[in-house]
C-alpha cells in the first residue's frame, strides 16, 4: 500500500506502543541549545541516568550569545552561567558541542544542516518549536519540551502520538518580488494559527519542487506558527545535491546507499492523505503582518483590518487588541507605516541566500536616518561565507550593523532588543506582544528583502518598488 | 517511579481571558535566563501583570480575591507559539494545576501533561458560566473530573474534554514517561541497530 514520508519514517522509527496508547518513538538525532537543556541535564543528574547515545545528541549556543562580543564572560553573568552550564553538561556526557571555538558555532537549525546532520527519512527532536526547519530534508522533525529532553538523553527515544498528514501544495509560479517567506505567511494567513493542530505538513507542488534547500527550510521552519508541530518536504535531486559533501554526509558507497535509501522514502504515487489543500502560486503576494500573531498578515498593497467589518464577536476582539498593541489605524494603509528597527537575521531567515538576494539590491543604497539596521547571520558558517563574497561589506556600507552568528532580535534573550514601543521590520518568525525583547515592542514580519525595503525608505515598504525586485 | 494517579483536581479558578495566548505572554524569553525552573512562577504572564517599572496592572492574578487559585480558565489556542517548558512550568510553580481553555497548542498541551498538569478542553458558554460563578464567589471550588470528564462548581456540571493519552496517563499516574521509557530501551537499540544512519 502506497505510504507518505511521514508514514514510512514514524513505522521505521516506532520501538513499541506505550500504555496510554503513544508510541515509543526513536529519535535518530537530536539537537540541543543553552535555553532548554540545563534543566534536562539536572534531572538526569538527579536521577542518576547516562545519555543512552551521546554520538546522536548534538549541542550549540545560539539564543542568549550577544552578537557584538564574542570574549566571555560575557557582561550579562545569567547569560554566561548558561553557556558555562552547557559546556561543562556536553563534557561530562560526551556530547558534541559546536562551541564558538570551533567555527561552527550558530543557530541551531541552521547549524544541523550545514554540517549535513540533517538527513532525509530521520527523526529528529530539539527543544525549540522550530525544530520543523529541518523537515525541508525530509525528516520528521519536531520541538519538544525539558522533560522530554531528558527522554531524549537518557532513552534515545520519547512518547508522541501518531501524527495526521495534511498536504499543502502550491503550484504554478510565483510572482516577481515573492519569496519563501511569502508562502509560509500565506499558509499561516490561509489556514489559521492553529489550523495544523494535530497535523504534520507536506509541502509540495511545483514550487517547492522548484525551491532551493534554503528556500525550503524557511517554510518548514514556521510550521509551527500554523500549528502544525511538523512541517516536511519531500527530498529530491535539490536535496542530494545540498547534503554532498558536507561534514557528517555519508561518504564513498555509503553515500550512494544513502541517496537510494532516501530516494525511497519519499511519499509514494497514490499514497493517502488525512487532508488536502492547494494553494496558487500567482495568488501570493509580498505578505507582512499587522498584528500580534503570524496570522495576521496582508498582501504589502492591502489595508489594515477593520474590527468594525470582522465577520465574528472573535475576530472583532482579536483584531481590536491587536491594532491596540501595534498602535495601527483600521483602514490604513500597511505601507508607509513608519518603523524604527530593521532586523535580518533568524533561523527562518538567517542563511546565505537570505543576505546574497538582499546584497544584490541593496548595493549602492543606504538605511534611512535614524533607522537601527542589524544583519545577522544565523551561523559562524553563513558569516565566513558573506564575509568571503563581500556580502558583509555591501550591508556595512548601507548602514546596516554586521554582527555575530545567534538567533539575537528574534526573541531578544541576548542584549539585542527593542526599546520602548519600537516597530521593527524583522524576518523573524513571532510577532507575539513583547517578543523583541520590551514589553510594548512591536514586531511586523515579512521576507528579508521587505526588510531591506523598510530599512532603506524608514517605513514598510514594497521591495518590487524600492528595489524593482524582478526575481523568480 | 510511582506517581501520583491524577483524577480530579479540585481548586478556586481564575480566569484569564483572551485567545491565543502565547509561550512568550505566559513566560516572556527574557525570564528564561536561568538553568532551573525554580522561582519562574514569579514571572508568570509578567508583562500582562506588571508595567516596565514592575507596578502592578489590572489583571486577575494580582486581585487579591484571587490569590490561591489553582485552576486557570482560558480561551482558544492556549499556550500557542514555543516550545519552551519553562511555560508549564512558571503555570505549576505559581500553584496552577489544571488549566480549563477552549483548546490548547499541541507542544504545550504534552508539556504540561508529563508535568502532571492537566489540559481540559471545555466550551465558551461553559467556561463563561465558571468565570460567572468565580466572579460572583472568588471561593467558588471547581472540581474537574478527569474520569467522568465533566467540571462542577457552584451546583453546576459541564463537559470537559481531553486528550485520551493524556487522561490514560494521568488517572493511571504514569504522566512522566521516564520508566516505561527504560524499559524500551532494550527495543529501542535494536531498532536503532537497523538504522544506518544512526551507527555511522
Amino acid at each position: 500500500m502506497p505510504k507518505t514520508l511521514f508514514e514510512k519514517v514514524w513505522d521505521a522509527h516506532s520501538v513499541r506502543r506505550l500504555a496510554n496508547g503513544q508510541t515509543q518513538l526513536l529519535v535518530g538525532t537530536h539537537l540541543i541549545h543553552e535555553v532548554t537543556s540545563p534543566q534536562a541535564f539536572g534531572m538526569m543528574r538527579d536521577l542518576g541516568l547516562k545519555v543512552a547515545m551521546p554520538h546522536r545528541t548534538f549541542a550549540t549556543v545560539d539564543h542568549i550569545v550577544p552578537t557584538d562580543q564574542v570574549s566571555e564572560p560575557y557582561a550579562d553573568p545569567l547569560a554566561d552561567a548558561m553557556i558555562k552550564e552547557l559546556r561543562r553538561s556536553c563534557a561530562e556526557f560526551g556530547i558534541t558541542f559546536f562551541d564558538r571555538s570551533t567555527g561552527k558555532q550558530g543557530i541551531v537549525h541552521i547549524v544541523g544542516p550545514e554540517q549535513g546532520i540533517t538527513q532525509p527519512g530521520t527523526t529528529i527532536a530539539c527543544g525549540d518549536s522550530h525544530t520543523s526547519t529541518h523537515g525541508a530534508f525530509g525528516a520528521i522533525a519536531f520541538g519538544i519540551g525539558t522533560t522530554q529532553i531528558r527522554d531524549v538523553l537518557a532513552t534515545q527515544t520519547m512518547a508522541l502520538g501518531r501524527l495526521k498528514v495534511r498536504r499543502v501544495e502550491v503550484n504554478g509560479r510565483l510572482r516577481p518580488g515573492v519569496y519563501a517567506k511569502d508562502v509560509i505567511l500565506h499558509i499561516i494567513c490561509s489556514l489559521g494559527v492553529n489550523g495544523g493542530t494535530g497535523y504534520a505538513y507536506e509541502y509540495a507542488g511545483e514550487v517547492f519542487d522548484r525551491f532551493s534547500m534554503e528556500e525550503r527550510m524557511t517554510v518548514c521552519n514556521m510550521s509551527i506558527e500554523g500549528g502544525a508541530r511538523a512541517g516536511y518536504v519531500n527530498p529530491d535531486e535539490t536535496t542530494f545535491a545540498y547534503l554532498k559533501g558536507r561534514p557528517y554526509s555519508p561518504k564513498g558507497a555509503a553515500w550512494d546507499a544513502a541517496v537510494a535509501r532516501w530516494r525511497a522514502v519519499a511519499s509514494d504515487a497514490g499514497c493517502a492523505y488525512d487532508d488536502v489543500v492547494r494553494i496558487d502560486a500567482a495568488d501570493i503576494a509580498p505578505t507582512v503582518t499587522w498584528g500580534i500573531n503570524p496570522g495576521q498578515g496582508i498582501p504589502i498593497t492591502g489595508i489594515v483590518p477593520d474590527p468594525a467589518k470582522a465577520a465574528t464577536v472573535d475576530e472583532r476582539s482579536s483584531i481590536e487588541e491587536a491594532l491596540a498593541y501595534m498602535k495601527l489605524l483600521p483602514g490604513a494603509p500597511i505601507k508607509g507605516t513608519k518603523i524604527d528597527v530593521a532586523f535580518l537575521g533568524s533561523c527562518t531567515n538567517g542563511r546565505l541566500s537570505d543576505f546574497q538576494e538582499v546584497a544584490r539590491y541593496l548595493k549602492g543604497r543606504r538605511v534611512a536616518p535614524g533607522i537601527k539596521a542589524i544583519a545577522v547571520p544565523g551561523s559562524q558558517g553563513v558569516g565566513l561565507l558573506c564575509e568571503e563574497l563581500g556580502i558583509d561589506k555591501v550591508f556595512r556600507d548601507a548602514g546596516f550593523e554586521w554582527r555575530n552568528a545567534g538567533c539575537s532580535m528574534c526573541l531578544a534573550m541576548n542584549p539585542d532588543k527593542l526599546v520602548g514601543d519600537q516597530l521593527c521590520a524583522s524576518s523573524s518568525n513571532r510577532n507575539f506582544k513583547g517578543r523583541q525583547g520590551s514589553p510594548t515592542g512591536r514586531t511586523i514580519l515579512m521576507s528579508p528583502i521587505m526588510v531591506a525595503a523598510a530599512a532603506v525608505t524608514g517605513s514598510v515598504a514594497d521591495a518590487r518598488e524600492v528595489f524593482g525586485v524582478n526575481a523568480n | 517511579m510511582a506517581l501520583e494517579k491524577i483524577t480530579r483536581v479540585a481548586g478556586r479558578a481564575v480566569n484569564v481571558p483572551g485567545n491565543d495566548i502565547d509561550t512568550d505572554r505566559i513566560i516572556p524569553a527574557r525570564f528564561m535566563k536561568c538553568v532551573t525552573f525554580d522561582g519562574l512562577g514569579e514571572y508568570l504572564f509578567y508583562d500582562m501583570r506588571r508595567n516596565a517599572d514592575g507596578s502592578e496592572k489590572a489583571h486577575p492574578l494580582n486581585e487579591q480575591r484571587h490569590k490561591g487559585a489553582s485552576i486557570l480558565l482560558s480561551g482558544v489556542n492556549f499556550g500557542c507559539g514555543s516550545s519552551r517548558e519553562h511555560a508549564p512550568q512558571a503555570l505549576q510553580k505559581y500553584g496552577i494545576r489544571a488549566v480549563i481553555a477552549e483548546g490548547f497548542a499541541e507542544i504545550f498541551l504534552g508539556n504540561s501533561t508529563t508535568l502532571g498538569m492537566p489540559c481540559v478542553a471545555a466550551g465558551r458558554e461553559d467556561i463563561a458560566r465558571i468565570a460567572a460563578a468565580v466572579d460572583r464567589d472568588p471561593g467558588t471550588e471547581v472540581v474537574i473530573d478527569l474520569v467522568g470528564s465533566r467540571a462542577t462548581f457552584a451546583g453546576q456540571s459541564i463537559p470537559v474534554s481531553i486528550r485520551e493519552s493524556a487522561r490514560d496517563a494521568l488517572v493511571k499516574g504514569m504522566w512522566d514517561p521516564i520508566g516505561e521509557l527504560i524499559e524500551g530501551a532494550g527495543a529501542a537499540g535494536r531498532v536503532a541497530s537497523g538504522l544506518p544512519y544512526m551507527s555511522a
